[in-house]
């Protein structure tokens, strides 16, 4: 008897027909001190999603959201739950790379295409790059590659880093160190989700180094921001972040101490082009607060899918098609960040900026950019994708 | 007996039946029960059976998957080396545990085999080659042999359900034995048991051992079942789950452990999964956190305990 | 290792472990008192913070909001106390446990249900929020010392409390016998009452003081309530000054290990490993120091049972 359903299976596939509505498994952490940048990404996203009608590429779109708190197992089970429960044939959202790279084969057997807005671990993109899998935001190690060069740019004698203990972090590590390439004073991991740095920051203190890089997103590096200026070391370690690092949702837990800090960033407030001037007016239309790189990331994605379904016609079972239109989208829409192009290992190729933190006009603070530290920067690992 | 016939055709035909429903996704869903009825079920052995209250239980049941997990990714993959190596080890970890453990009592007891627990947990935490905190994804599930693909949710799900059975068959016999008894008496009543003579000790020892043996085994399901283990399941939240799936069901009754998975893991599928409840659906761990306070007040016998004809 | 960095990662122990205490006093007088476990003690240090961080926002000031959520989360300790724990009192200890795991669910739903899933923002007072020049040359968090102060002074006011008053000596009385205690006359009721509003409230300072070093999170009780139940049972169930020692044990050794041991295993590790060894080894060996206590000496350090 089971044959004849995996007959009928077979047929069916083999049919491959148009899909004629969008159901998107959105798994994220969207809970915890964490869940600020989940939070970001996901308003981003429905913004987008809103702003297009609910209908992403001309499709009528479900959105359902798993909350995964940061929990790698968690994750997992809800990606199966979305797949085979709910029946999406679409993913996104993932924020961790830790729960990335737990859920990676359930989504992989699912064959459902996979929009990372956050979270584009080089363990995916490089040996083990994959069709199914596309980034609408960045590679891993980018930011830290651009703070990397913005450091030798500063001319920093030698580097202390600190970054949390798991696969994006050590991407952060690896990815700053190639854009740096000078001497490396320590290499610190903490544990993901520590709060508290005292012991970390006393040895920092102890250690007096040249500079200090710090890849601590969400409520790891509210904390850690916080304790560095309560500590009286911000005003002995000159500190170069990420964007992540530094963004809206850190500055408005902050606040004014973080006045002053550089950081590098695919995206910007203040850049310049029309797109941006639409997404940033719309989101604090929306949601009444500035929007960070984050939210942008969320956006984009959303922008992406939209071109790609539109112009693969709904055909998004159609895996040849369907990537080669997720390939081609950045060319057909407009994001926010600039015009950037996808590398064949799927993952964008863009320009990075430097950023600080300042007051606009308005006396709010924002993160203006202030020029451009790399241009066209990919993933490094993309040369080990042995795809088409 | 009639009762437990019927049981077994209706988990025979349940995947049959969700297939023929396209609602393949509760096969998955019924595996997972069928893998924590069985760590209840040992759960129930120590704890309803034999009185002692173990807070690290976790540690076995974590131990297990962790073998199977640690083999399998080292290339190791046919279940018949890694699913007895998982007994092995868990059985192992909880003579040791046991030995030391079963010198106390009471809360202190309860408090040693929690350290013990935790201190496992720090232990794979710590191993950073096998993932640590990000834990670590099995390449694949175990390879049964005999043309027998355990990557079907079919086959997969009764092979547990088999190994399942197996397993309350010879708790079963157990419990109804002779050292069934002595292990209750000793519950009952430790002085007198020691004054008839029983080696309570050694009574209580093998107790743990086969106890923890069983949990190594619904460990090594369980890394199969989700391709995945971390050092989450070796937690002592973990632990206190699998104690809360025996108290529901009810402690001491046979089919206590069993019970309380199904009613417990439903529950949190029901309320977590619910479209129904919509947006409520995120706090589905109140209405359950109420209910297993309701039961633990009222009907301390838990749910296998009111249905009883007699009482125990 | 150099004197400054010893310094600091000795006053860090110190914030850290008296911290602890505040949590661990409370527990092991109701674990000592009222012969039970409360695994729902968490639950009110994570209320004692959210209630802080509203209080904050509606007030305005850290340090008028501060009594306010003393006061509050005694009042619900206490509520809870005479509706739900009093009847668990009589109860074996495996129900305590599952009664009070149920309450953990229900607490942090409840609190996820009012605030949301996400943290919120509880910030440290202003003028505490920089750091202070300690003799020697080194700077150091002036918010920390704070926090080290009132541990201190929480710690000789529970100790004057309990050792010179006669509330504290009832409290002791019914700790080291209980049903001798009933007996001579003690209202008991009130006295259990009392002595777990008490502990609400040191529970609620601590997660008071700790909400702006670390985070006001649901599920913030968990991580910190086992350390709590180790330190008692270092410490002694029922004794303070059990709780005071074994609170300061277990910070030295949990801070030592985040901060020496990484250092150590440097040398020997590729940095990963080596900065997730440190942790999980001073983790181990605070249970490892657990086990040896409940072997060898299992009533504890100061035990309280006459």
């Amino acid at each position: 008897m089971r044959m004849i359903w995996a007959a009928a299976a077979a047929a069916f596939a083999v049919n491959a027909q148009a899909a004629n509505e969008l159901k998107i498994g959105y798994l994220s952490t969207l809970s915890g001190p964490a869940g600020a940048i989940g939070v970001e990404v996901r308003d981003g996203f429905n913004l987008a999603v809103k702003m297009a009608g609910n209908k992403l590429g001309g499709l009528p779109t479900e959105v359902i959201f798993a909350d995964d708190t940061l929990n790698p197992e968690m994750g997992k089970q809800l990606a199966e739950r979305l797949l085979k429960r709910d029946r999406v044939n679409l993913m996104t959202g993932v924020i961790f790379s830790n729960v990335m790279l737990a859920a990676w084969p359930t989504i992989q057997e699912g064959k459902v295409f996979y929009i990372a807005p956050n979270s584009t671990p080089t363990r995916i993109t490089g040996e083990g790059c994959n069709p199914y899998f596309v980034s609408a935001s960045w590679p891993n190690e980018g930011h830290h590659e651009a703070a990397g060069h913005y450091a030798k740019s500063k001319g920093y004698k030698s580097m202390y880093l600190i970054a949390p203990n798991y696969p994006a972090g050590k991407d952060a590590t690896t990815g700053f160190k190639r854009g740096f390439g000078g001497t490396i004073s320590a290499e610190v991991y903490t544990k993901l989700n520590q709060l508290d740095y005292s012991a970390e920051l006393a040895q920092i203190r102890a250690a007096k180094p040249a500079a200090l890089y710090a890849f601590l997103p969400g409520g790891m590096g509210i904390n850690f921001i916080k304790q560095f200026v309560a500590g009286g070391l911000s005003a002995e370690v000159p500190l170069v972040v990420p964007g992540f690092a530094a963004d809206q949702d850190i500055i408005r837990a902050v606040g004014e101490p973080m006045l002053g800090i550089f950081d590098t960033s695919h995206w910007a407030y203040d850049l310049d082009n029309d797109a941006n001037r639409k997404f940033v007016a719309a989101f604090e239309k929306e949601y009444k607060r500035i929007p960070s790189l984050f939210a942008e990331q969320g956006y984009t994605t959303a922008l992406l899918i939209d071109a790609a379904v539109r112009s693969a016609k709904g055909r998004i079972e159609d895996v040849p098609a369907f990537h080669k239109a997720l390939m081609a989208a950045p060319g057909r829409m407009k994001s926010p960040r600039g015009d950037f192009k996808m590398a064949h290992n799927g993952t964008p190729v863009q320009d990075y900026y430097l950023r600080v933190v300042a007051k606009d006009s308005q006396g709010r603070l924002v993160n203006k950019k202030i020029g451009t530290v790399v241009s066209g920067l990919g993933d490094f690992w993309a040369k080990d994708c042995k795809m088409k | 007996m009639k009762k437990i016939v019927i049981l077994a055709i209706v988990a025979c035909a349940f995947p049959l039946a969700m297939h023929a429903l396209d609602q393949g996704f509760y096969i998955s869903f019924a595996t997972r029960v069928l893998i924590y009825a069985m760590a209840a079920a040992s759960l129930n052995l120590v704890l309803g059976y034999g009185g002692m209250v173990s807070f690290g239980h976790a540690a076995f049941f974590g131990a297990g998957a962790y073998i199977v997990g640690i083999l399998t990714f080292e290339g190791v993959t046919s279940a018949w080396i890694t699913w007895p190596a998982a007994v092995a080890v868990a059985a192992l970890a909880a003579l040791v545990i046991g030995a030391l453990s079963l010198r106390t009592r009471g809360v202190y007891f309860i408090m040693i085999t929690l350290a013990f627990a935790q201190m496992m947990y720090y232990i794979f935490v710590s191993m950073k080659a096998y993932g640590g905190d990000d834990g670590l994804s099995l390449p694949r599930r175990s390879s049964l042999g005999f043309g027998v693909d355990l990557r079907n949710d079919f086959a997969w799900y009764y092979v547990v359900l088999f190994l399942l059975m197996i397993i309350l068959y010879l708790l079963h016999r157990l419990v109804h034995s002779r050292f069934g008894r002595v292990i209750e008496a000793i519950r009952e009543n430790e002085t007198r048991a020691a004054a008839i003579g029983y080696p309570v000790y050694r009574y209580r020892l093998a107790c743990f051992v086969i106890s923890g043996a069983i949990a190594g085994l619904a460990g090594a399901l369980i890394a199969n079942q989700t391709s995945y283990v971390s050092p989450a399941i070796l937690h002592w939240v973990q632990s206190g789950t699998l104690m809360i799936m025996v108290i529901l069901g009810g402690v001491g009754r046979f089919w206590g452990g069993p019970v309380g998975a199904a009613v417990l893991l439903t529950l949190e599928e029901v309320f977590s999964g619910s479209k129904l409840l919509g947006p409520y659906a995120l706090h589905w761990q109140l209405p359950v956190g109420a209910i297993l306070l309701a039961v633990v007040l009222f009907a301390p016998r838990g749910i296998a305990g009111a249905f009883a004809k007699r009482p125990q | 290792m150099s004197g400054i960095l010893f310094l600091e990662q000795s006053l860090n122990s110190l914030q850290f472990g008296l911290m602890l205490f505040l949590l661990a006093a409370g527990l092991t007088l109701v674990f000592g008192i009222m012969d039970m476990i409360n695994l729902a003690h968490g639950s009110l240090y994570m209320i004692g913070a959210y209630l802080m961080a509203e209080l904050v926002t509606q007030t305005g000031s850290f340090w008028v909001a501060l009594p306010l959520a003393l006061v509050a989360t005694a009042l619900v300790g206490a509520a809870l106390e005479v509706s739900l724990l009093r009847t668990l009192y009589e109860r074996d200890h495996l129900t305590q446990v599952l009664a009070t795991f149920a309450i953990i669910l229900i607490a942090n739903e409840a609190v996820r249900m009012i605030w949301g899933p996400q943290s919120i923002m509880l910030n440290a007072p202003a003028g505490l929020t920089g750091p202070v020049q300690l003799p020697g040359g080194m700077q150091y968090a002036s918010y920390r010392l704070a926090i080290i102060g009132v541990g201190v002074l929480v710690a000789l006011v529970l100790y004057f409390l309990v050792t010179k008053t006669r509330v504290g000596m009832l409290v002791r009385a019914g700790a080291s016998n209980r049903e001798m205690a009933v007996a001579m006359g003690v209202n008991i009721r009130r006295l259990f009452t009392a002595v777990f509003a008490l502990g609400a409230a040191l529970c609620a300072l601590a997660g008071a003081l700790l909400g702006p070093i670390l985070a006001v999170q649901v599920g913030m009780g968990e991580n910190i309530l086992i350390l709590a139940f180790v330190v008692i049972v270092i410490g002694g169930i029922g004794s303070i000054r059990g709780a005071f020692v074994g609170s300061l044990l277990v910070g030295l050794v949990d801070t030592m290990g985040r901060a020496l041991l990484p250092i150590a295993f440097a040398k020997m590790f590729p940095p990963q490993v080596a900065s997730n060894l440190g942790p999980a080894l001073s983790s181990i060996m605070i249970y490892v120091l657990m086990a040896a206590v409940l072997f060898l000496r299992p009533q504890g350090l100061f035990p309280a049972r006459g």
